[in-house]
């Protein structure tokens, strides 16, 4: 046994209203730079819907993630190595641009410099940010926000395909007769990563302890495998340095015991981060799985459990700091994936065992229970119509259990089940027995699992532990002594004259760095001057 | 003239070539790239870009093979020059069509795609516009000259001054006697080479054939220790919750 600790993250899909708060504070920290107009790193998308980039989970057509040769081994679905090396001259897998979309600027100026007394209202119209010429925008990250042209698009979903066809027949695209939920998506941070695995020049790397999947961007040689091996197309490349880039898991603030941006700043505060411990050895065989309805409950039997002693041990014996096993203990996602086991991996079937996990939405089932004409308050009418409505539970199960529907309506049983739980307990103090045996949960389990999706603060919701340091006072002043910023290379976010705010013109313009590192603004300008 | 052209020239290159990439090794690891454009645009690119590529490893090997192989030696195996010479010239005709529709089709990519244009630097402009001058100058010696001209003989005299460099026994005599498209085409080489450091050709130095042997999933230590953490975001929230004193 090789244990090794993954950060990882949870999202409550119930709680996402779509704000794209997410998105843009993460686009704002790492890709406003020229060659990354149409990078994000999180963006949010709306499902049904064929999501960014273009149909990125038909894996027929773009061929990421992990598949089972006919001798039942591991293969990348791209093909082995030497296929690889063949296809290095022009990767016919590769999404272009207009699978993305074509980055629009505006030309502003008309507006500002229109002179006085104009008859007709200045307008500014789109240009292309990569060739300047004036264009018509017709797509974007997130055009099918709250199913917006969904009517014409949205049966093209890759999971709709997927479905059984009486199931994919029963969802249509019509006011008042459809459903649709939000799905934040970031890097999987996977533990067998494809797109690590496809990297002909060894530039990607998992790092050993935390698990964050980087691009080493001196190594990168452009050679853009990573792009198509990976299946949720989450690495990208910036056309303008070369060379590919993809969400950090915010490193430099998980590294100093913060969440990541898009967490920090979700304003539904449905994200969890928290350090999970699993077992290298085991990773191989439980991507190699054969059966696809198997693999949730493989990917499950990766992680281990922290209060085992066993485990504790192992982990103390593989020099894991005793902070560190500590918040495995308190972890949110451990208890979300392994003890209320209600968290599900998003496309378990690519087999990279990804990293980011995700409740299942309640409400798009609740609202089917009100348009079927049955009670959604009583857990009954509710659990049967999960079992009997298939709508969107096949679906569902195609996003987050490889089609298993059964898996995801359990999941969704217990959401319902604490809900009306905690109801009756609310509304009259009782205790719903029946509920807990059907769900085959403790009241307290459920009580805790209430307060965990409903009301955790901030601590309870992020445990991350900073990275080990063993004598903080020496490399403090370590850090202290290198003027360099490690993010100011060519390209890179540091390159941008705000980004330094502690001198120059932002620091006299109020503005200052906290302790914490974060962002503040002075309201006493004398501050700091005297 | 005839020093400064065939003895000083190959040399300064030469030492351009070497020191150049050492440089850029030392100096621009962020730089050493493909510089991809795939993402732009991939239609012209999946044709162009495999029969350049392929064509130009036919046209590496075929010069190492008339360069750096003495007549004497394939003579002494067995090959007649007759037979070399109807290898040399059908091989080196295919590889040679397959670069020149290679590099036209990734030029007409660079001039017809507004996207591809706008990326391409004057670096890579200078690139294209000596491969296609020597790509030019390579094609009628080997077509225009041995094929459809008379023939000439360079394995007993260009190939044996540019082993010459390597000995440093340079021998000029042989060279002005060249044709003058040979001429060129030699100068030109030396001059390619100067300039291969600074342009996007280092990537073939990065030719990832360790890519077939290492394992899938690649892990890295941390190699400098993590500064000390800040306080908790909590702390700092609490902390700001303190009602502000007017003082200071």
């Amino acid at each position: 046994m090789r244990i090794r600790a993954q950060v990882a993250m949870v999202m409550n899909l119930d709680k996402c209203i779509g704000c794209h708060t997410c998105s843009v504070t993460c686009k704002q920290t790492w890709t406003n730079r020229e060659g990354t107009e149409y990078v994000w790193f999180n963006n949010v998308e709306t499902k049904p819907g064929i999501g960014y980039p273009k149909h990125y989970e038909d894996q027929e057509r773009w061929k990421g993630g992990w598949k089972l040769d006919a001798r039942g081994r591991l293969t990348l679905r791209s093909g082995g190595r030497a296929k690889r090396l063949s296809r290095i001259f022009a990767n016919p897998d590769l999404p272009t641009l207009d699978d993305y979309y074509e980055p629009a600027t505006f030309d502003k100026d008309i507006l500002v410099n229109a002179p006085a007394g104009l008859t007709d209202t200045p307008v500014k119209r789109p240009h292309s940010a990569l060739t300047g010429e004036p264009m018509a925008v017709t797509w974007g990250a997130n055009w099918e926000d709250s199913l917006g042209g969904a009517h014409e698009r949205a049966d093209g979903d890759p999971n709709l395909a997927r479905m059984p066809a009486a199931a994919a027949a029963k969802v249509k695209f019509e006011f008042e007769k459809t459903f649709m939920f939000h799905l934040p998506r970031i890097c999987e941070h996977c533990l067998n990563p494809a797109c690590v695995s496809a990297c002909p020049s060894g530039a990607m790397y998992k790092r050993a302890e935390d698990g964050i999947v980087l691009v080493d961007q001196d190594r990168c040689r452009g050679w853009r495998m990573c792009v198509s091996a990976c299946p949720y197309k989450k690495v990208y490349v910036n056309h303008a340095t070369g060379k590919a880039e993809k969400c950090t898991f915010c490193f430099p603030r998980i590294e100093a015991g913060q969440p990541t941006i898009c967490s920090e700043t979700c304003v539904g505060r449905l994200r969890y981060l928290g350090i999970v411990l699993y077992d290298e050895d085991a990773v191989l065989a439980a991507a190699s799985v054969e059966d696809e309805h198997a693999l949730l409950d493989a990917q499950r039997a990766v992680f281990l459990d922290p209060h085992d002693p066993a485990v504790e041990r192992a982990a103390r014996d593989a020099g894991m700091p005793d902070e560190w096993i500590g918040a495995a203990q308190r972890s949110p996602i451990w208890k979300l994936i392994a003890e209320y086991r209600i968290a599900l991996p998003l496309h378990p079937e690519y087999r990279t065992l990804p990293m980011v996990w995700y409740v299942p939405p309640l409400s798009p089932v609740l609202d089917a229970v009100g348009l079927a004409g049955r009670d959604d308050t009583d857990a009954d009418d509710v659990f049967h119509t999960i079992r009997d409505l298939r709508i969107p539970v096949e679906y569902l199960a195609e996003l987050f259990t490889a089609g298993d529907a059964d898996a995801a309506a359990g999941v969704l049983m217990k959401l319902a089940a604490m809900r009306s739980y905690m109801r009756v307990r609310t509304l009259d103090g009782t205790v719903a027995q029946e509920l807990l045996d059907g769900i085959g949960m403790t009241a307290e389990q459920v009580e805790a699992m209430y307060r965990l999706l409903a009301i955790a603060k901030y601590d309870e919701r992020y445990v991350i532990p900073a990275a080990h340091a063993k004598d903080a006072a020496a490399l403090e002043a370590q850090a202290a002594s290198h003027d360099d910023c490690a993010l100011d290379c060519e390209g890179g976010p540091g390159m941008t004259e705000q980004f330094h705010l502690s001198e120059g013109a932002g620091a006299r313009a109020g503005l200052f760095r906290r302790t914490d590192g974060r962002r503040g603004l002075s309201l006493n300008p004398l501050r700091g001057r005297s | 003239m005839t020093t400064l052209l065939w003895v000083a020239l190959p040399y300064a290159c030469l030492a351009v070539f070497a020191a150049g990439h050492a440089w850029r090794w030392r100096h621009d690891q962020f730089g050493w790239t493909t510089h991809t454009s795939q993402l732009l645009e991939s239609r012209l690119l999946r044709l162009g870009s495999p029969l350049f590529h392929l064509g130009a490893f036919g046209v590496i090997g075929g010069h190492a093979l008339g360069l750096l192989v003495p007549a004497s030696l394939t003579e002494r195996i067995g090959v007649s020059e007759h037979a070399y010479h109807v290898v040399s010239l059908s091989a080196g005709t295919v590889t040679g069509v397959m670069l020149v529709a290679g590099l036209a089709l990734l030029i007409a990519r660079r001039l017809v795609n507004g996207r591809v244009r706008r990326v391409t630097t004057t670096m890579d402009k200078v690139l294209y516009a000596f491969l296609a001058a020597m790509v030019v100058l390579g094609m009628a010696a080997t077509v225009g000259r041995n094929m459809l001209g008379g023939g000439y003989d360079y394995r007993e005299t260009i190939a044996v001054w540019f082993r010459g460099i390597f000995w440093f026994q340079p021998h000029t005599e042989l060279m002005t006697g060249a044709p003058l498209v040979y001429q060129l085409h030699a100068i030109g080489g030396f001059l390619f080479l100067a300039l291969w450091p600074f342009t996007r050709l280092v990537h073939v130095w990065s030719a990832p054939m360790a890519y077939l042997w290492r394992p899938y999933v690649v892990y890295r230590t941390r190699r400098r220790a993590v500064g000390a953490p800040g306080p908790a975001p909590a702390a700092v929230r609490d902390a700001a919750r303190r009602p502000v004193s007017s003082g200071r």
